[in-house]
């Protein structure tokens, strides 16, 4: 198999004396989709934020391509340009009408000509069924537009690997899938993403791998198979239960699975 | 003299003489609001420093010039600076001083609120996209509070305009001056009075006003 693009070695972190990562380390080869999951409060964010230095490391190493990327600080705008990232909060510029958006990114930081990045840009909005909304400033658009166009942005910046931090967990229900859809799409195309979610059917149909974390220790790494059908940990299995109901009809033992909200 | 006491205002050169108070008035207006943006830029990032003593400073200043009345504080700079340090300031450098001492901390104040509303999200999308530190700051953070702070500076403009009347407390012929002196004139004609005031309140709307409607224009563009 080929060298892994992403390498974390054993990072802590805490805030104000509380550690939040404890010694977490993972791999993500070229191609491959990772999906963390436990619950909240458990440091998925702040380990995705650790990853492209939106947060120090108090220890450990992160390196991309081996290279080393954590601990920099001068030149920390050139390893961003090659990690991409989208956030919950929708998070677009709003001053900016949604082509500047896009733009602003290979443009600005990466200096490549606005003409040929605008062709690619409306490729890409054609592709999540957004080109007609090249021209119309962020206020205008529904959550679930936002966040593909936020998709797109990331994109278009080329990045070897993108992190998603849950995405659709600010979305109203019907928005979901709209937006999770294009993340598929990306996976199939190749893209190399660490994804933070709360939808499990999502996690399972997208994942290569799933990545159980809990009080920051990374307690189960499983295929989808294995992780949503038989978990190893006790603690998975019980993180797992909390997305199903019980029916109140008799056979109360028969669960249905649902999607979680929020 | 009978009739309207409008026709005091067009009695020889009034009608420029008021004219000319208006000038000093937003003479006074404008130098005042030029300093306070770039003095209460500096004020924002003072309070926004991580010293605490520069905060107190800042805290310190903002409270003195909010509750103290801008017609004591030109009475002290006016009046006591050439007692205390024996500094003789004409009228004009005074009103200066103290409208600036109070708009700087009145303009740095609406800095410091615009810059720090907007969301931390926005800084750290645009870094996500590998923007350099400055480039956050040029492409996302300042738009955003220009257009958050464009109508609340506008205000406080308008607010300064009203208050250099006060200038007429220690003798400089700003439009109110101006009409007083007109009227004194004419004391015989009773509605004398009505009438300059009248004007000057004209006068006072019509350079407002403007400010009001394009920060209301603003506002609503921005939102
Ligand atoms: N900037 C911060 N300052 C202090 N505590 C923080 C900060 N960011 C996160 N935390 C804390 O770290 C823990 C993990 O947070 P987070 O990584 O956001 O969890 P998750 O994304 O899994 O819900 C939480 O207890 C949270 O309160
Ligand atoms: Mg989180």
């Amino acid at each position: 198999m080929s060298e892994p693009i992403l390498r974390v070695q054993d990072i802590r972190k805490s805030f104000d004396g509380s550690g939040v990562l404890r010694g977490v380390s993972l791999e993500i080869r070229e191609g491959e989709v990772v999906v963390i999951v436990g619950p909240s409060g458990c440091g998925k964010s702040t380990l995705l934020r650790c990853i492209n230095g939106l947060e120090t490391i108090d220890s450990g190493e992160i390196r991309l391509h081996n290279e080393v990327i954590s601990g920099r600080k001068k030149d920390l705008h050139l390893v961003r340009q090659k990690i991409g990232m989208v956030f919950q909060s929708y998070d677009l510029f709003p001053h900016m009408k949604v082509m500047d958006n896009l733009l602003l990114g290979p443009v600005r930081a990466l200096g490549r000509p606005r003409e040929e990045v605008e062709k690619e840009a409306l490729q890409m909005l054609d592709r999540v069924g957004l080109r007609e909304k090249a021209d119309v400033y962020p206020r205008t658009l529904s959550g679930g537009q936002k966040q593909r166009v936020a998709l797109v942005r990331a994109m278009l910046m080329n990045p070897e690997l993108l992190l998603l931090d849950e995405i659709t967990a600010a979305l109203d229900p019907e928005m979901v899938s709209e937006v999770l859809n294009v993340v598929i799409d990306l996976a199939r195309g190749g893209m190399t993403m660490a994804i933070v979610t709360h939808e499990m059917r999502f996690a399972e149909a997208v994942a290569d791998r799933i990545l159980f974390l809990e009080d920051g220790v990374i307690l189960e790494e499983s295929d989808p198979e294995t992780f949503f059908h038989s978990p190893k940990t006790e603690r998975a299995a019980r993180f797992l239960q909390s997305f199903t109901y019980a029916s109140r009809r008799d056979g109360a033992e028969k669960q249905s699975k649902n999607n979680p909200q929020g | 003299m009978q009739g309207l006491g409008i026709h005091v205002l067009f009695e020889g050169i009034n009608f420029q003489r008021l004219l000319g108070g208006l000038w000093v008035t937003l003479r006074l207006a404008l130098i005042t609001i030029g300093l306070s943006c770039v003095f209460g830029l500096l004020f924002a990032l003072l309070m926004l420093s991580r010293k605490p003593a520069a905060k107190v400073f800042c805290r310190v200043w903002l409270e003195i010039v909010r509750f103290m009345p801008q017609l004591v504080l030109l009475y002290i700079v006016y009046f006591g600076f050439a007692r205390i340090f024996g500094w003789d300031l004409d009228g004009e450098t005074s009103a200066v001083l103290v409208f600036t001492f109070w708009g700087a901390a009145e303009m740095g104040d609406l800095i410091r609120g615009a810059l720090t509303s907007i969301p931390r999200h926005q800084a750290e999308s645009a870094a996500a996209l590998g923007l350099r530190k400055s480039q956050v700051y040029r492409y996302v953070l300042i738009p955003q509070t220009l257009r958050r702070l464009t109508p609340q500076a506008i205000n406080l403009s308008t607010r300064i305009i009203k208050t250099t009347a006060l200038v007429k407390m220690i003798n400089v012929a700003e439009v109110l001056k101006v009409g007083q002196q007109i009227i004194g004139q004419f004391y015989r004609q009773p509605d004398a009075a009505f009438w300059v005031y009248f004007v000057i309140f004209l006068l006072y709307f019509l350079v407002c006003w403007p400010f009001s409607v394009l920060s209301g224009y603003l506002e609503k563009r921005w939102a």
